[in-house]
Formats: C-alpha cells, sequence, structure tokens
C-alpha cells in the first residue's frame, strides 16, 4: 500500500471477565488458553496487530463470536480494550479525554449497526442529521445536509416518516446516511447487511460501492461473516478466529497462500476463476510453448478460460510490457475451474 | 420485644426538631414542600372548579373549564389518539359526570382531577428522577431497588399517617401523600425501560458525539418512551387510588365524599360516588395507555387542518363553547333541572336486598364465619411464633438457599418483636383465607377462559377494567350485601385479588408454545391430556406469580377493609390514624410490607426454580 495508514492497532487485547486488567499483568501480557479457561476469561480479541490505510476497505470476516464487534468497537473506543494500543491519525486514540473523543466522533468517525439502531421516536431526516443536532448545528443547516444525503441513499419521500414505518432496507439506507452526514474519515460498518434479506442485501452491496465511489474515498473497516460479502468489497481482507487475527490480506492471497488450515477452508467454496488472475496460478515460462494463445496475466481467470479451452493448447503469459512471464496449460485452468 | 415504635416515634421528635447546619428545622423544609406545592394546586383548582378571580391582574374573572368544553376536549383528544370508540368513551364518561351531578358529582370530581393533575406530574419527575439516577449507578440501583419493594408493599394508612405528622392534613397534604404513594411504580419502569434500551442504541448515540445530557435526553428516554409511558399509565392511576384514599387525612373530592357518606351508611349515596369514581378511572386509563401504545406516523398534507385536526378541533370548540357563554349560563355549567342523582336506584336495591334475602344471606354469612374462617383463624394464631420462623426459613432456604433463609427470617422475626404478631397473624388469617377462595375461583375461570380466543379477550378486557378501579370501590358492593364485618372484609378483598391470579394463568396458559402442543397433540394427547399434562406444568411459574400478585392485592385490600370493621393489623393502622401516632403506624405499616415479602420472595423463589427446570427440560 502507498498510502499512509489511517488507524495503527498495536497488540490489542480485549478479555472478559470478573479482573481483566489484573490477571492480563499477572500473566505477562501474554495469557495462553488454559490460563484463560481455567481462570473464566473470555479472550473476545486477542494480539491484533495491524493497519489499515486510508481510502481502503479493510474487511474484517470470521464466524459469530470470533471477535469481530468487539475488534472494531475497540478502534472506535466504544469498549476500551484491555491492553494495546489504537493509533488514529498518528495519535494514540486511548489517551484522548472524554471531550477529544466527543469531537473525534462528531467530526471524524461514522458507525452503522447490524440491527440499524435508528431512533424510533424520531422521523427519517431527523435521525439523519441527528449526529448534527449534538453538535449543535442549526435546524435549517443540518436539514438541507441531511436532504442531500438522503437523495444520494434514494429516500426522497420519506424524510417524514418513522422507523417503524419503513422497510428493513429502507432502515439500513437511513443508517448509512446518518453516519455520513457528517463526512466521515473513517467509516465502522458492523454487519451492516446481515440482518437483511439477500435480494436487499445485495441491492445495498451495490449501494455502498457506489456511495464509496461517489463520495470522496474514506477509509472503511466493514464487518461481516459472510465471505462472499467480503470479496465483493474488499480491498483488503482480515479472518478473525476466536479473537485472533490470523491472516490480512487481498483475497486473492488468502486463496493462493492460507496461513492456516483454517483460512484454508473457508476459503475453499470460492468461485476462484472470477476472483483469481492469471500471474497467480500460471506456470513457469516455457521456451516450447508457442505464442498461438497468449493471455494477459493481470486478466481474471473466468475472462480467459473460454480462449484458451476452445484451442486447448497451453497459453504464453505476457505482463503489460509484453514480456513472457509464465505459461498456462489447459489443465491448470480447468483445475481452478472445477476445484 | 423490641420497642420499635417508641424508637420510631423517638426518631419523628428528634427530626421535627433537629436544625439542619443550625439554619433551618425540618419542619421548615415541610413547610417549604407545602408552599411549593400551593401554587400549583391553587392554579388546578381555580382551573378545574373555582374559577380565577381577576386573572393575572387584568381584572377579568375566568369561569373553571365548562363542562361543554371538557367533555368536548376529552372526545377530540380520544379522537386523535385512537378513532372514535374512544372519543365516544371518554366524552360519555364525562358527560356522564355532568349528567349524573344532582349532588354536586361534577365539583367534586373536578376537585379530585386538580389534585391528580397536580400530584401524577409530580410523581412522574420524582419517579423519572430515581430511576435515571439509579440506572446510572449500581450502587444507587442497590439502595432504590429493595427500598422500592417495601414502599410498594406497605399499606396506604402508613404513607398517610406519616404524612399527616410532618404536613398536617388538607388537601396539600394529600398531594404529598398521593406523590409519595405514586411515584415508586415509574422508578421501577424508568429503571428496566433505560436498561432494557438495545446497546446498539447506545452505541449509536455515543459515535454521534452525544455529550452526558444529550445522551439521557435525546436518546436514551425517548427510546425508552413505552415503558416511561406504561408508567405514567401506573402513576396516574395510582394517583386516582390514592386521592380516594388521601381524604382520611382531609384530601376534599369524590373520596372525601364517599368516605363520609360510607361512614353515615348511606349506601346508595356512596354507590353513587363510587360509579364516578369509576368512570374517572376508565376514561384516565383508556387515554393514558392509547397514549403510551402509539406508534408514531408520518403526516401528509401541507394545510394547517390537515396537519393538526386535533390542534383544529380544539380550538374551533373552545371559540364555540365562549360564544355559547354568551348565550346561554348553561354552556358553562350543566343545567340543574336536567340532572340526575342514581342513589335512589342503589338505596332501592339495597332495600329490596335486605328486604328479601337478609335471612339466606344472614345465614350464609354467619356459616361462612362459624364453619370456615374462625377454626382458619384459630389454627393460624395457634402456632407459636419460633415455629413460623422457622418454617419460613426452612422453605425459604429449600427455594433459594440462605440468604433467601435469613431474609425471610428476619422479616418474620421483625413481626413477632414488633409486639404486634396476633394482630398480624389476624391479617394473615384474612389473607390466605381469601387468597384460597381467589385461587379456587381464579385458576378454573382462568382454564376456562384461555380455552377459546373470544373468551380469553373477554376476561381480560374484564380484568383489566377492574383492576383500574381503585381499590376502595369494592368495599361498596359487599356492604350493600353482607352489612359490615369480617365476611365483608372478606367478599371485598376475594374480589379484588381474584383478578390478578385469573390473568396469570391466562397469560400463563396461553403463551405455551405452539409447536410444544402441536407435539403434544400429534402424540395422541386428548384435550384434558394437554391441559393437565402439557399446559398446567407449563405456565406453572405463570401461576405462581399470578398468585403472588394476588397475595399483594389481598394485602393492600385488607387494609382497606379495616375501615369496614375487621380486628387485624388494619384497626390499628386506623387507631394509629386518629391518634397521629406516627411510629405506630409505620412499624404496624412495615409488618404489614414484611408479610407481604416474605410470601413474595418465597412464591418469586419458587416461580424460578420451576422456570429454570422447565427451561432444563426442553
Ligand atoms: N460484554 C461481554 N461480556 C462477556 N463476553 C462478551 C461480551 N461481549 C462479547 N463477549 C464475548 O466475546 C466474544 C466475541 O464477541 P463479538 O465481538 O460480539 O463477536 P462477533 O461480533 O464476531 O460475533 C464472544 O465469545 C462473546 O461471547
Ligand atoms: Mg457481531
Amino acid at each position: 500500500m502507498t498510502t499512509p495508514a489511517k488507524i495503527q492497532c498495536r497488540n490489542i487485547w480485549k478479555l472478559y471477565g470478573k479482573k481483566p486488567r489484573e490477571f492480563f499483568d499477572s500473566h505477562r501480557g501474554a495469557p495462553d488458553d488454559a490460563a484463560l479457561q481455567s481462570h473464566n476469561y473470555i479472550p473476545a480479541v486477542r494480539d491484533a496487530t495491524f493497519d489499515v490505510f486510508e481510502g481502503e476497505i479493510l474487511v474484517v470476516m470470521g464466524l459469530s463470536g470470533s471477535g469481530k464487534s468487539t475488534l472494531v468497537r475497540c478502534l472506535s473506543r466504544l469498549i476500551e480494550p484491555t491492553h494495546g494500543e489504537v493509533l488514529f491519525d498518528g495519535a494514540d486514540l486511548l489517551q484522548a479525554t472524554p471531550k477529544q473523543m466527543i469531537d473525534i466522533r462528531r467530526h471524524k468517525m461514522g458507525m452503522v449497526f447490524q440491527h440499524f439502531a435508528l431512533l424510533p421516536h424520531r422521523t427519517v431526516i431527523d435521525n439523519i442529521a441527528f449526529p448534527l443536532e449534538v453538535q449543535g448545528v442549526d435546524r435549517d443547516a443540518r436539514e438541507s445536509k441531511a436532504r442531500e444525503i438522503i437523495e444520494v441513499v434514494g429516500l426522497t419521500g420519506r424524510e417524514g416518516y418513522y422507523p417503524g414505518e419503513l422497510s428493513g432496507g429502507q432502515q439500513q439506507r437511513v443508517g448509512l446516511a446518518r453516519s455520513l452526514c457528517i463526512d466521515p474519515e473513517v467509516w465502522f460498518l458492523d454487519e451492516p447487511f446481515s440482518a437483511l434479506d439477500p435480494l436487499i442485501r445485495k441491492e445495498l452491496q451495490d449501494e455502498f460501492l457506489r456511495l464509496q465511489s461517489l463520495l470522496k474515498r474514506r477509509t472503511i473497516v466493514f464487518i461481516t461473516h459472510d465471505f462472499d460479502e467480503a470479496i465483493k468489497l474488499a480491498d483488503r481482507i482480515a479472518i478473525m478466529y476466536e479473537g485472533l487475527v490470523v491472516q490480512i490480506g487481498s483475497a486473492e492471497e488468502l486463496i493462493m497462500q492460507p496461513a492456516t488450515d483454517y483460512v484454508a477452508e473457508f476459503t475453499r467454496d470460492v468461485p476462484r476463476a472470477k476472483l483469481l488472475h492469471v500471474r497467480s496460478i500460471m506456470d513457469a515460462p516455457d521456451p516450447a510453448v508457442s505464442d498461438a494463445v497468449t493471455v494477459s496475466a493481470d486478466a481474471r481467470v473466468s475472462d480467459v478460460a473460454a480462449q484458451v479451452l476452445t484451442r486447448n493448447q497451453t497459453a504464453r503469459v505476457v505482463d503489460a510490457g509484453n514480456q513472457v512471464v509464465g505459461a498456462l496449460p489447459p489443465s491448470k485452468l480447468l483445475e481452478v475451474l472445477f476445484a | 420485644m423490641l420497642p420499635f415504635v417508641d424508637w420510631v416515634n423517638a426518631a419523628i421528635k428528634f427530626l421535627r426538631k433537629y436544625e439542619f447546619f443550625g439554619a433551618f428545622t425540618f419542619r421548615d423544609i415541610t413547610r417549604a414542600i407545602s408552599s411549593g406545592i400551593q401554587a400549583p394546586l391553587d392554579f388546578t383548582e381555580n382551573l378545574f372548579h373555582k374559577g380565577f378571580d381577576d386573572f393575572a391582574g387584568l381584572g377579568v374573572d375566568i369561569a373553571p373549564v365548562p363542562w361543554l368544553l371538557f367533555v368536548g376536549l376529552a372526545a377530540i383528544y380520544g379522537w386523535r389518539l385512537k378513532g372514535w370508540r374512544l372519543a365516544l368513551l371518554g366524552g360519555g364518561c364525562f358527560f356522564y359526570l355532568a349528567l349524573f351531578s344532582k349532588r354536586g358529582i361534577w365539583e367534586l370530581s373536578m376537585q379530585t382531577l386538580a389534585a391528580i393533575s397536580v400530584s401524577a406530574p409530580l410523581a412522574g419527575l420524582i419517579g423519572i428522577s430515581f430511576g435515571v439516577w439509579a440506572a446510572k449507578s449500581r450502587a444507587v440501583e442497590r439502595i432504590v431497588w429493595p427500598l422500592l419493594n417495601v414502599l410498594q408493599s406497605l399499606p396506604h394508612f402508613s404513607y398517610l399517617i406519616l404524612v399527616a405528622i410532618f404536613f398536617g392534613v388538607g388537601s396539600k397534604a394529600g398531594v404529598i401523600a398521593t406523590v409519595i404513594f405514586a411515584f415508586p411504580p415509574m422508578t421501577r419502569l424508568t429503571l428496566i425501560g433505560l436498561r432494557g434500551i438495545s446497546k446498539e442504541i447506545i452505541e449509536a448515540g455515543i459515535m454521534a458525539g452525544c455529550t452526558k445530557w444529550q445522551m439521557l435526553f435525546k436518546v436514551e428516554i425517548p427510546a425508552a418512551r413505552p415503558q416511561l409511558m406504561l408508567g405514567v399509565n401506573q402513576i396516574i392511576m395510582q394517583c386516582l387510588a390514592m386521592v380516594v384514599i388521601a381524604s382520611f387525612i382531609g384530601q376534599a373530592g369524590l373520596g372525601h365524599d364517599l368516605l363520609t357518606r360510607l361512614q353515615r351508611l348511606a349506601i346508595g349515596q356512596a354507590f353513587e360516588v363510587g360509579v364516578a369514581v369509576v368512570f374517572i378511572a376508565i376514561a384516565l386509563d383508556r387515554f393514558s395507555q392509547a397514549i403510551a401504545t402509539r406508534e408514531p406516523h408520518h403526516i401528509s398534507g401541507r394545510a394547517l387542518w390537515a396537519r393538526h385536526p386535533g390542534l383544529c378541533a380544539a380550538a374551533a370548540l373552545l371559540a364555540a363553547t365562549v360564544v355559547l357563554s354568551f348565550i346561554t349560563p348553561h354552556a358553562l355549567t350543566f343545567p340543574q333541572a336536567l340532572t340526575i342523582s342514581t342513589s335512589n336506584f342503589w338505596d332501592a336495591i339495597v332495600d329490596y336486598i335486605t328486604l328479601h334475602f337478609y335471612a339466606p344471606l344472614g345465614i350464609f354469612r354467619d356459616g361462612f364465619l362459624v364453619y370456615v374462617l374462625i377454626p382458619v383463624r384459630t389454627a393460624i394464631t395457634s402456632i407459636p411464633w419460633v415455629a413460623i420462623i422457622a418454617l419460613v426459613a426452612c422453605i425459604g432456604w429449600r427455594l433459594g438457599g440462605w440468604r433467601l433463609a435469613l431474609t425471610v427470617a428476619a422479616f418474620v422475626f421483625f413481626i413477632a418483636a414488633s409486639g404486634y404478631w396476633v394482630r398480624a397473624m389476624i391479617t394473615l388469617y384474612m389473607v390466605v383465607a381469601s387468597m384460597t377462595v381467589c385461587a379456587l375461583i381464579g385458576i378454573p375461570l382462568g382454564i376456562w377462559a384461555s380455552k377459546r380466543d373470544s373468551t380469553t379477550r373477554w376476561v381480560q378486557n374484564l380484568c383489566d377494567t377492574m383492576q383500574t378501579f381503585p381499590s376502595f370501590i369494592y368495599l361498596l358492593p359487599v356492604v350493600m350485601l353482607f352489612q359490615i364485618g369480617d365476611v365483608s372484609a372478606i367478599f371485598a378483598i376475594i374480589i379484588y385479588a381474584a383478578i390478578p391470579i385469573t390473568r396469570y394463568t391466562i397469560f400463563g396458559l396461553r403463551n405455551v408454545p405452539q409447536h410444544i402442543i402441536e407435539a403434544a397433540v400429534t402424540s395422541g394427547c386428548t384435550p384434558r391430556q394437554i391441559l393437565w399434562k402439557v399446559r398446567m406444568p407449563l405456565a406453572f411459574p405463570e401461576i405462581l406469580l399470578g398468585l403472588n400478585q394476588t397475595l399483594m392485592f389481598a394485602l393492600f385490600m385488607v387494609m382497606i377493609a379495616g375501615f369496614i370493621g375487621t380486628v387485624d393489623l388494619s384497626q390499628e393502622i386506623f387507631r394509629a390514624l386518629t391518634f397521629n401516632d406516627g411510629g405506630k403506624g409505620l412499624v404496624i405499616g412495615l409488618c404489614v410490607a414484611f408479610i407481604g415479602l416474605t410470601a413474595d420472595r418465597l412464591l418469586v423463589a419458587w416461580a424460578e426454580r420451576r422456570r429454570a427446570a422447565l427451561s432444563r427440560e426442553e
């Protein structure tokens, strides 16, 4: 990544139990499974260290209970970590005073919740303008800002409705709009589409990508338990397992070089052909291969499959500068397509 | 025996003399509170039934709210809240008060409403404040919660005595007693409401950058609205109930009238007033329920009339009333010639009953007394106190471990040490006797009602409505039938206390999960088997909780029934009221509360055990 890190997460631990801090210190900062279990501590997050780069979409992915929500709440300091550092623009977030925290949240952070978390007694427009209202922005200004966003998320005409009168998908549109109305630099989304029907979910995923491309590029931490969703949205994916961040990387890296069996298991059923690039599956260059079939190393496997398979001969792989970088035999293709 | 009464009286005496910081006495504080209430109370009294002389120094007199306006506003508000049914109900109830006002029911009702409209908001404010405070701090909660339990099981009269000591008698004292009596449920519901807000909504508030106060007023309190409105409903009903009882310390209004007529055994007139109280109760309950369950809706349309039809109608009505009042004085006060009194009608019924049923009712009454009540009473009062403590502790230990055992043993020990043991046992006998009858009536009724949707709804509605009546009302029909004495008291208790057990039985039976019943049907159970082998065992915890409520209701009613002559603790408390004996009033109140709390702890522990066992089996 070339952009600087927006959030740096350093050795974050979050333990649940009676006296987590004391327990953690008494185990010299590295309690093992046996100690945790025998003392009845739940390790929601264990030793998480990673960076979120400016403008990227980092998807945190894992099964239910793996600590995703806890992790993202440590980043926004909704939860106080038991141990570790969170650097936000280089400054330690955990050292910020309550007042500074309010300020940071008011101007730099937005969050979307799994169950929408709309205020039931407020209309759509009042819900969306709520973050501006608590900042003390006057009514006209905040309503005109809210109307802009309402238009962007496609809720025009529903300004005066109450959350109880909207469908789930519409409610989450309000949730998205509310978190965006302050133009946050960092956008946290905790399983925002998990409570929705599959069709609506797909619609909102597209909406999400559109919002990200339309407005200025924010730094996004997106939580999901759905690997397809992760692939669709992510620049990078972090996989969590029992509180540990087991691997971070692009979808392709996760598939091609899984760090553990767990990651491999996760990625097994993924439609690889649509995801992988020729480069990551090709063999070494072979002078014997003719130039009858030539494919680009940066093309998706699925895009070159027909071309290679109809000729049924090994293809030459070239990079952007037309240098031969590898060979792609049909057998390799079939393996990826029907694995 | 420990001299609790003397200790409390010494404490009261000390408090009355004590100077805080050497600057002001406790009496100054109570005076300040009294005078703080004076202004709003004057205002509502003027508004509702006195009228403003020389309003705001403008040299105009303003009449009290005219009946026409009152009835109309009730109808309009009902219409806006829930449609024409509630409009009809609200308008109808108040129209009844105006029409059947030959003996001044309208003015008395307005007096009562004036007192409620001061005490209910005040109680709400205090209740919410405590609730918020307790919700914000576990330490406060730990103190407040048990205190609420005691406060809510103290009989009304204990409050009255203490208030009379510190605040004297009269309408102000009545308002204060009412506020103290009515706020605990609000605190409880506030606490439950605030604790029940979904975590995500709180987080959304934090992420929006709310300060502490913004969080409270813009997020938490609005999000807990359903619970809070339920609390408002309870407050209003409690205020109504207490306003009637507060007439013992000089609260003017319907209650006072009811009391004096009952004392003079003018049953018909008392009944007439009682019916008015019932109508007010129904109206207030339905309105506050409607407010509580209202879902917010968007408003479409631009015209003022379309956006605020209720306000427009109210304004039109106000204008119409003002215009009419220049044409005829009857727009302000209901034409006296048209008013009706029902007291003769009720008296005729009483006479008829006495004439034709005197002998059989008398035989029933005496038989019930001799063959049922007296044996139970002898049995219960002959058990030595040590045995009861041991028994209670033993049950407590079985159901909830040594902590529960210690708590309930301490409760019972207090009663034994207070010197009111015998009277407490008589109270207990009345409660146990009536509870048994309640269970025998309520559980079968609940089983029957839960069979069909239509009967369920019907009985539930009946229970809901009856529960809104102030408990005092229940004395009227039984006095009509059985004159004054133990039997009357027990029957009043039974009618009143059978309500919760019926409700809970229905609730428990109807809430058995459908799939379990389907499983029973497919395994070939007869309806009878389904009831006794499936539904009843699953509903058992609910039924226990219903029994618990029944017991609480019975205890409350026992204390009120003392008014029509029994020899238990309630007699003592009436005596304490007469002699302004605060220590005695409080100690007896605590005895009653501890009887209730002991049973409550045990029954709830039992219900929880059963529930836990059921969820394990599933
Ligand atoms: N307040 C809490 N107290 C105790 N345990 C908790 C608490 N919050 C979360 N946990 C535990 O921490 C683990 C991670 O939870 P969470 O972050 O919500 O997982 P996810 O969002 O991935 O489903 C779970 O085992 C959960 O039971
Ligand atoms: Mg989660």
